[in-house]
């Protein structure tokens, strides 16, 4: 599995307000996460994309992640003031 | 067909709520990116059966897409569509107005009966479109009623792709719509299996990959954007390529000018299509010095190979020039790819650009001087 660089992701999660639901477990993409004995634990770290789908989906507002797009052209194009529009018809951006 | 129809709506609502029409493309003629071949009454008026093979048109389609051209003409018309022979309780799965996005679920649901609500995510992909919300909570409730969904079926369920789940919160859905939001798998080829398992994914339909045929099916859009900015450098270079230390000559032009566009083509390339495919095995993390290090090889194997005519002070000027330009250039090119991957995060991308784009700049500039040196030597 091909994996970014290490520890500068901003996902947090609060394990006090977790219920356990699974529903990050369900809507992650990278298997970022794992229940143990009832609640939810970040197992996977530096596989998080910050794509924020768990922080928007959790009942509780267990998790937050200042979500973003992964793009440098994105991220060029919108400190050169333009839309950071880099899904110029990709498949997958 | 219903009246909803007649009115004149906003750009966001070109297609009739109640079924979408054919699209106009720019040039004239007409182009159906739907591929529509009936229509099922329901309450609330007919809805277009779509078929579940794609066409030849579609595949060119695709292919136009993924090139970049004309992509708007391809978008899907948003609303509410068929596949098989459905019934109120058949299935509802949602889509983006991709065309891609909306082929390849049509394409998996052969024998199956199901109904498909395409969301207007402005011709954009279901991931992305989720990314910036174009493909979410909002346009999903609104869809919904405009389609009145809950007038054709007879359950409060929306089968929505995992990849729209950045977009779309579950709860809110269920609060403003009453419907249900269950997420499908990643791959629309897991649909059958997913629909087959009591709409149970496993976790391997739960997860991304970024295999090689994943990685190349985004080089050519990413080549495309690369020649785009890139011609007009290439022939600013084959321009200045005439000039030496007696005036101009335009056979140098030719040689020396022919060359440098080459090289930056070479660096495109390079950065644009060989570090996709050997992105699993080259060193590092950073998709910059992913692209650093293959353009380094590049640039090394090009002047052992003695591409660059290395005599006298002219050509070692070139030589040097191009090793420090084409690692810089297809860095800078692999780093930009960061978008079109499926892993990775904005932080991580900060952080590679701090010290990328700097060292790239300085690295082209450099490089750039020393040719524009060796024009002198000539």
């Amino acid at each position: 599995m091909l994996k970014y660089l290490p520890g500068v992701v901003t996902l947090q999660l609060d394990s006090d307000a977790c219920v356990g639901c699974g529903m990050c477990i369900t809507v992650c993409p990278h298997a970022v996460f794992a229940i143990h004995e009832g609640k939810a634990e970040i197992e996977d770290r530096d596989a998080c994309m910050e794509c924020a789908a768990c922080a928007l989906n959790c009942p509780t507002e267990a998790i937050s992640v200042k979500s973003g797009v992964g793009c440098a052209a994105g991220v060029i194009l919108g400190r050169l003031g333009k839309d950071g529009d880099c899904c110029v018809g990709t498949g997958c951006c | 067909m219903k009246t909803c129809c007649s009115k004149p709506s906003s750009s966001e609502d070109q297609a009739p709520c109640c079924g979408p029409t054919v699209g106009r493309s720019s040039h004239g003629e007409s182009i159906d990116p739907s591929g529509i071949v009936a229509h099922v009454k329901t309450p609330v008026g007919n809805v277009p059966v779509v078929s579940t093979h794609l066409t030849p048109a579609d595949h060119l389609g695709a292919a136009m897409v993924r090139l970049g051209f004309r992509r708007m003409d391809y978008a899907v018309d948003p609303g509410l569509y068929a596949v098989g022979n459905p019934t109120p309780d058949s299935p509802v799965l949602v889509s983006a107005n991709y065309k891609l996005s909306f082929d390849r679920l049509r394409q998996e649901l052969g024998g199956i009966d199901a109904w498909m609500l395409v969301l207007d995510t402005k011709g954009v992909n279901v991931w992305c479109a989720a990314g910036k919300g174009t493909f979410g909570t909002d346009e999903l409730v609104h869809r919904v009623q405009a389609t009145e969904l809950g007038k054709v079926v007879s359950h409060r369920t929306l089968i929505v792709p995992q990849l729209g789940a950045p977009g779309v919160a579950a709860r809110k859905v269920r609060e403003q719509s009453g419907f249900h939001v269950v997420f499908g798998p990643v791959r629309a080829t897991d649909i059958p299996a997913f629909l087959e398992a009591r709409m149970r994914a496993t976790p391997e339909m739960r997860r991304v990959r970024f295999g090689l045929a994943d990685r190349l099916a985004v080089v050519p859009v990413e080549l495309v954007q690369g020649f785009r900015y890139g011609w007009l450098p290439a022939l600013i270079l084959f321009l200045l390529a005439g000039i030496n230390r007696h005036g101009y000559d335009s056979a140098l032009a030719l040689v020396h000018g022919s060359r440098a566009a080459l090289m930056l083509v070479m660096s495109l390339v390079c950065g644009g299509l060989l570090v996709p495919v050997l992105l699993p095995w080259l060193p590092g993390r950073a998709f910059a010095v992913k692209g650093a290090v293959a353009g380094a090889i590049l640039a090394c194997g090009i002047v052992l190979a003695g591409w660059i005519p290395m005599g006298g002070t002219g050509g070692k000027l070139d030589a040097a020039a191009w090793l420090l330009v084409v690692p810089s250039l297809s860095s800078f090119v692999a780093m930009n790819y960061t978008g079109a991957s499926t892993f990775t995060s904005l932080s991580g991308v900060l952080k590679e650009m701090r010290y990328a784009i700097p060292l790239q700049i300085a690295g082209g500039s450099v490089g750039l001087a020393l040719w524009i040196a060796a024009r002198f030597f000539q």
